[in-house]
């Protein structure tokens, strides 16, 4: 039972004909209940990665299989969380979270009670009746992920979803984050440049090299959770890591 | 501070008086005393020139232009989300539209007569003309506006075509579309004025006023013109109203 991703290319055309590949022949293998984080410097072609595991791109070549089926489009069992605040503005909180269940048909009266059970997860009972123009950031990114999770899909998608935010609170849903997949066991495939956010939160680390992106290493990270942020071991990583995308990065450029 | 805003017009009202005491001509200018009486018997047929109470030619102008409002609506708004959505339709479309959209409503007017006679189906024709772009152009630009993070959400989540467009587009355009709704309105209410004035028309404010001046009657065309401007301001507030109920999310997305 896993999420496989098969010799992956993708190309895009530009408008004055030339070809540019944004990646390139990316194979993983993600285990059920796995926390893998895509780590690249910008341009690596990474959220494209995800796109495409996603259903809303297409690769040029390759394929993506789950439990041994391929996919193609976006399937019912993977939800996405993007950067950028994508909730809808015109529905209050608890509205958003149920949209999914809304699409299935659920009636009103479990839709409600299904969603008010994420809202609870993410700790935002009190802001149901809310619009979100009224929460702030991180609240705001907390509803996408609920509203991911209420369709109950098995591996959650996620591009860059603490991007935006203050350092502070990135650290804090991080270490939400880590609770909610302990406690829900969704397989999660996390898309990130941030080393320091990479091996705090994952099982595994996929480094990714420059345009095109290949898989330049994976990193197995095997300390125990909650991870200390200011712990040699932790430090130890972070740095090995660190030096692989540096090394990359200079020897890309010459 | 609120008092303020009237403060023009009562003046206005003020030098009014003063100016109908000097001119002391009524065909010129009536005093207040004489347009006053019209206004406070909006039910009464016996101030109006035997042509009907205010009220009744007041409903029929509104009847006139509820219908070509309806119309315009109803083939501005599909035709705007196709447009909007379908890069082709927009280009096969596009020059038509701009070429025809300069083209003051009013310039209809004989072509109209040609085409449906004198009769309720040219003073309609006439106010579909008047309110049909501005509720297209809107809707066209509404549905542009409409972010693609929240289509991808949606898809993500599962939805098919029809749930995007019910559920994602339509609601996402909503604020540009009642825009253009309400100036089309704007419009249309000034076209069923002029269209009164089509031979063979005999009811309607605008019919009463130019009615009036036949009469020399200058006290009904100053009240008459003061109802059409009422109407158009509530009908206007209406519109206000509705669109700081239930848009008050448009420019606090994020």
């Amino acid at each position: 039972m896993s999420l496989r991703l098969e010799n992956i290319s993708k190309s895009f055309k530009l408008d004055n004909g030339s070809v540019v590949e944004a990646i390139s022949g990316i194979s993983l293998e993600i285990a059920d209940s796995e926390f893998v984080s895509v780590l690249g410097p910008s341009g690596c072609g990474k959220t494209t990665l995800l796109r495409i595991v996603a259903g809303l791109e297409s690769p040029t070549s390759g394929t993506i299989m789950l439990d041994g089926k391929k996919i193609e489009g976006p399937s019912p069992q993977m939800t996405m969380i993007f950067q950028e605040y994508s909730l809808f503005p015109w529905r209050k909180v608890i509205d958003n979270i149920a949209f999914g269940l809304e699409l299935q048909g659920l009636d009103r009266e479990e839709r409600r009670k299904r969603a008010t059970a994420y809202l609870d997860l993410v700790g935002l009972r009190d802001f149901a009746e809310m619009y979100p123009y009224e929460l702030s950031g991180g609240m705001r990114q907390r509803v996408a992920v609920a509203r991911a999770l209420a369709v109950n899909p098995r591996i959650l998608l996620m591009d860059e979803p603490f991007g935006a935010l203050d350092a502070q609170t990135r650290n804090m849903l991080q270490r939400e984050l880590l609770e909610i997949w302990q406690k829900t066991k969704k397989t999660v495939l996390f898309v990130t440049h941030s080393v320091d956010e990479a091996v705090f939160l994952s099982d595994r680390v996929v480094v990714l090299s420059p345009r095109p992106g290949r898989v330049r290493d994976i990193v197995a990270i095997d300390l125990p959770r909650p991870r200390e942020r200011t712990g040699v071991e932790f430090a130890r990583i972070r740095r090995y890591v660190l030096d692989h995308i540096e090394f990359m990065a200079a020897s890309s450029k010459v | 501070m609120r008092y303020q805003k009237f403060l023009l017009p009562l003046l206005l009202v003020g030098i009014w008086e003063i100016a109908a005491i000097i001119i002391n001509n009524p065909f010129i200018l009536p005093s207040l005393g004489t347009v006053v009486p019209i206004l406070i018997h909006p039910f009464s047929a016996s101030y109006t020139l035997g042509t009907g109470s205010l009220v009744a030619n007041a409903s029929v102008s509104i009847q006139r232009v509820g219908l070509g409002f309806l119309i315009a609506m109803l083939v501005a708004i599909p035709l705007g989300i196709l447009m909007g959505r379908s890069r082709l339709l927009n280009e096969l479309f596009d020059s038509l539209i701009e070429i025809l959209r300069p083209i003051p409503p009013l310039a209809w007017v004989p072509l109209a007569l040609a085409w449906f006679k004198i009769g309720l189906t040219s003073i309609v024709f006439i106010i579909f003309i008047g309110a049909f772009f501005p509720i297209l152009l809107n809707t066209i630009d509404g549905v542009k506006s409409v972010k693609k993070t929240w289509l991808e959400v949606a898809t993500t989540l599962g939805a098919q075509e029809r749930q995007v467009l019910l559920r994602v587009i339509l609601p996402g355009a909503a604020p540009t579309i009642w825009t253009g709704l309400r100036v089309g309105f704007g419009i249309a209410w000034m076209c069923v004025v002029a269209a009164e004035w089509l031979p063979g028309i005999s009811q309607g404010l605008g019919y009463l006023i130019l009615y009036a001046y036949n009469f020399g009657q200058t006290n009904l065309i100053i009240a008459g013109m003061i109802i059409i401007g009422l109407i158009g301001l509530s009908i206007d507030l209406i519109f206000k109203g509705v669109e700081k109920k239930w848009f008050m999310w448009r420019g606090l997305e994020r």
